[in-house]
């Protein structure tokens, strides 16, 4: 028997968070399927179907029933969000080692739901960039870039057969971060470069659409009030004022910011990403410090780093840093002459 | 009205629901046979029952005194026989019994003499002792003891707050009372500005009392100031209500009156009008009878009206009812037991069924989402208290200000993963209260227990100073009279012996021993010696006590 109180919020629970965040996330996969061909729907397909049996898996050797946390969303969300993180066109194992190290790793054994300390569409993607970084430069180009856009069969046929007699660059190329990166390396100028075709009127060429629509659908996030505006706001500021800085200081190697907020997984970072509560600092001046540092370390990592995209590592060198920013910026109390630090007893 | 308000953060917007209660005026109730009054009804300690089985009491009679300071009195409802005066089922969550006068009313409902008093030529003080005597305590569900909230003492009340924001869904109770008996409540208040000496008195209702509030207004002189607050749950708390009338957080730890403002209910201010001007103690109270019951609506019952009858005065519980709650949905608790009475702190009875009040769905882990943060008006993190509280780590669950928790339920209310927090935080709090009484007596039985071994040590250190001396002295005397000491002492214990039965014989011993037979005070004496002389034996009995 509970105590009081006896009244609940409608419509409210773990499976109607985790239904606003899918819903919030199709603008940017039609979106991706729009600019990019039908490939997203493959691994999407892939990833979500891995994520639900290993999920049932995991809940089984755990001995926790499967019901109630199977129907929670949550190994979908995360499923989800590794597939439209990841290259479309992958081989399938890809998708299942992914998986595997985000749902049974990251998730499961470190406790399951609620539990986990790391971010795990993160530590999926961040165990495929390390292990298996050739598959992770091969991303689809965008249609009217690519030689070849494979229709929904064709990917299948890629997906699960491989390439086979076609050539792996008909339909891939580097993404705009990683030529960037290369050819201001290389000594090519910035304007040279942001005119190539792969290259948009902002950002990357159809991925900057992607990244409004995921914009688009973090507002419905806000709107809805699943997540709060501390963490995409001060994400993308980091990022923005990083990148300016950069960029004010040597616009030869560093490209303006607002490439740098359209292209890669910038915007799916701010609003799907580094918002995941588990993993987030949770108190207002938390969240702001935590994802100052997610975008700021994003940056560095994308100007300076060895890899193109610096998503997965910037959130969870973020991510390990939680719990010390949240015991450290704990709000004042009602009542209380000042906030700070807890948990000292 | 433009009073600047200072909302407090979070807060949530439950279903009012009011409307199921609050369409009819408040309806008396029919003498009932019999009257349960428990001793217990206010914080602190218990009332002194007065009566014994078989005493004839008339309505208004003092039948529990204030015993102690953090204590008021109780009242015989009606007039009647006093039955019994044993532990009885009474409205609290944990369905233990507590000491309760039980009246079987005689029908005549015959009433002790009541003294209006002239409270504007009254002491201050003589004003809070009869106050004290007439029970009053708050009504607004707390039930302080309502003398020493109307006792300044050090510190001077510059405002004094009249709650009526009722923002409990389903309770209507104040909101009737405030339609009706407007004038009466503002009586009540400028009692109460009188007993604290303060200049300034604001009433906060909620918005969604437009006629509560007109009633106010129109009651209310030109120097009480009738606030409208939004509807948000929890405004009427204390320490949320004083914030948003007035900006001023209540410090942790410490009452409003620390920073100068008295929170009371406009019910209690009611009541008090009534023990003031009429000299009637606090024998009714108005409780909202609503939810799943035929003919919800309020009734101003007597205290110790059995439950059972109440809601039966609604028209009882529609099929398919699945218990009661004492109070709100919010803050109020499982009744348990049909037969405890009403008592001053039950303001609602709240008939569940499963459509309005589902079963909560099982709970699943928390996923830090916040949702209960954003809404505790407390500020507080109650996730972090959960987590620590589920691990008993309950000195962190302490750190993180779990006692300014004031359980009012919001963040279970939001939780998406339905974890009841507050149950946490309840069960956590005892604990902590548990460990510390613990701890308390632990420290004390290792003080008493230090004090022993120091005493024994003492005594040990003392005897053997005292032998030394002893044996010195023998020493001296050594050689002259050898075994004399001995038999002298021996001789000392038997003068003793006897000179205390000679005593016992002459009547001077305790008088269980009067008036014995001859033979049995012979033998007390023999006893007595022996019982002397066995005290000596240890040592050389000089350490005797």
């Amino acid at each position: 028997m509970n105590g009081s109180p006896f009244a609940l919020l409608g419509h409210n629970s773990v499976t109607a968070v985790m239904a606003k965040v899918m819903a919030a996330l199709i603008p940017g996969i039609i979106a991706h399927a729009w600019f990019f061909g039908p490939g997203i729907w493959v691994s999407l397909l892939l990833c979500v179907v891995f994520g639900a049996v290993l999920e049932a898996l995991m809940l089984l050797l755990r001995g926790l029933p499967l019901k109630p946390f199977l129907s929670d969303g949550s190994a979908l969300v995360t499923a989800a969000l590794l597939a439209l993180a990841l290259p479309t066109l992958a081989p399938w194992w890809l998708y299942l080692m992914a998986t595997l190290f985000a749902v049974g790793v990251a998730k499961h054994l470190y406790g399951g739901l609620g539990q986990n300390l790391f971010n795990p569409a993160m530590v999926g993607y961040a165990a495929m960039i390390i292990g298996f970084p050739v598959y992770m430069t091969q991303w689809a180009a965008p249609i009217g870039v690519a030689h070849f856009t494979p229709s929904l069969a064709e990917a299948f046929d890629l997906v699960f057969a491989g390439a086979g007699a076609i050539s792996v660059d008909a339909y891939t190329s580097a993404t705009p971060l990683d030529a960037w990166k290369t050819q201001a390396r290389q000594g090519m100028a910035g304007a040279d470069i942001l005119v190539q075709p792969i290259f948009g009127w902002a950002g990357a060429r159809g991925q900057e659409m992607v990244a409004l629509m995921y914009l688009l659908g973090g507002l419905l996030l806000l709107a809805n009030r699943v997540i709060t505006w501390h963490i995409p706001v001060t994400f993308l500021a980091a990022m923005a004022l990083t990148a300016g800085l950069l960029h004010l200081a040597n616009p030869a190697q560093h490209a303006p910011p607002l490439f740098h907020l359209l292209s890669g997984g910038a915007m799916l970072c701010a609003f799907f990403i580094a918002t995941d509560p588990v993993t987030a600092a949770s108190t207002p001046l938390g969240k702001l410090i935590y994802a100052a540092l997610a975008g700021f370390l994003m940056m560095i990592i994308r100007a300076f780093g060895a890899y193109p995209d610096g998503v997965a590592f910037a959130i969870l060198l973020a991510n390990i840093c939680v719990p010390f920013i949240d015991a450290y910026t704990q709000p004042r109390v009602f009542g209380h002459k000042r906030g700070g630090k807890r948990g000292q007893a | 009205m433009s009073r600047k308000l200072f909302p407090f953060n979070g807060g949530v917007h439950p279903d009012g629901h009011k409307e199921a209660s609050n369409a009819t005026p408040i309806r008396a109730m029919p003498l009932l046979p019999r009257y349960v009054v428990p001793l217990r009804q206010h914080i602190g300690v218990p009332a002194r029952p007065l009566v014994r089985a078989g005493e004839r009491v008339a309505r208004g009679q003092m039948i529990g005194a204030a015993e102690g300071y953090v204590s008021t009195a109780a009242h015989a409802p009606t007039s009647g026989t006093v039955l019994a005066v044993e532990p009885r089922a009474v409205p609290h969550p944990s369905g233990l019994f507590d000491l309760c006068v039980v009246i079987e009313a005689d029908g005549e409902d015959r009433a002790v003499e009541l003294q209006p008093l002239d409270w504007r030529n009254l002491d201050a003080s003589a004003l809070r002792n009869r106050i004290r005597d007439l029970g009053l305590a708050g009504l607004g569900g707390a039930v302080f003891p309502s003398y020493i909230k109307l006792n300044p003492g050090a510190q001077a009340i510059h405002t004094l707050i009249l709650n009526g924001a009722e923002c409990e869904p389903w309770i209507t109770c104040d909101d009737r009372l405030m339609r009706e008996r407007a004038a009466e409540i503002v009586l009540g208040a400028e009692i109460m500005r009188h007993a604290l000496g303060c200049a300034s008195v604001l009433f906060g209702v909620e918005d969604n009392k437009p006629e509560a509030l007109a009633a106010l207004r129109a009651a209310a002189p030109a120097d009480m100031e009738v606030v409208s607050v939004p509807t948000l749950y929890p405004s009427g708390g204390g320490k949320q209500l004083t914030y948003l009338l007035t900006g001023v957080e209540t410090p942790t730890g410490g009452r409003s009156t620390d920073v100068g403002i008295q929170v009371f209910n406009v019910g209690t201010a009611y009541s008090l009008y009534r023990a003031v001007c009429l000299g009637e103690p606090l024998l009714s109270r108005v409780v909202t009878v609503t939810g799943h019951v035929a003919e919800p609506g309020n009734f101003e019952a007597r205290i110790g009206t059995p439950l059972a009858d109440l809601l039966a005065a609604a028209g009882g519980a529609l099929p398919g009812a699945v218990g009661e709650i004492i109070g709100g949905p919010m803050m109020g608790f499982d009744l348990l037991d049909r037969v405890a009475p009403v008592t001053k702190s039950v303001n609602c009875l709240l008939v569940k069924d499963p459509r309005l009040f589902p079963a909560r769905p099982a709970a699943l882990p928390c996923i830090r989402c916040g949702a209960c943060a954003r809404a505790c008006p407390a500020d507080l993190q109650p996730f972090e208290m959960y987590w620590f509280s589920r691990a008993k780590d309950f000195g962190k669950a302490q750190s993180y200000d779990l006692f300014d928790c004031i359980e009012c339920g919001c963040c279970a209310y939001v939780c998406p993963s339905h974890i009841p927090l507050v149950d946490f935080f309840r069960y956590a709090k005892s604990e902590i209260w548990e460990r510390e009484r613990d701890k308390r007596e632990a420290d004390q039985a290792r003080r008493r227990h230090e004090f022993k071994e120091f005493r024994l040590e003492r005594e040990k250190k003392e005897k053997a100073e005292k032998f030394a001396k002893a044996a010195e002295k023998q020493k001296a005397t050594a050689g002259t009279e050898a075994a004399d000491p001995e038999e002298a002492r021996k001789k000392a214990i038997l003068q003793g012996a006897l000179e205390r039965a000679r005593l016992a014989k002459e009547g001077v011993t305790p008088k269980n021993t009067d008036n014995l037979p001859a033979a049995v005070e012979k033998e007390i004496a023999e006893i007595d010696a022996r019982r002397a002389q066995a005290e000596t034996r240890p040592e050389s009995g000089e350490s005797t006590p």
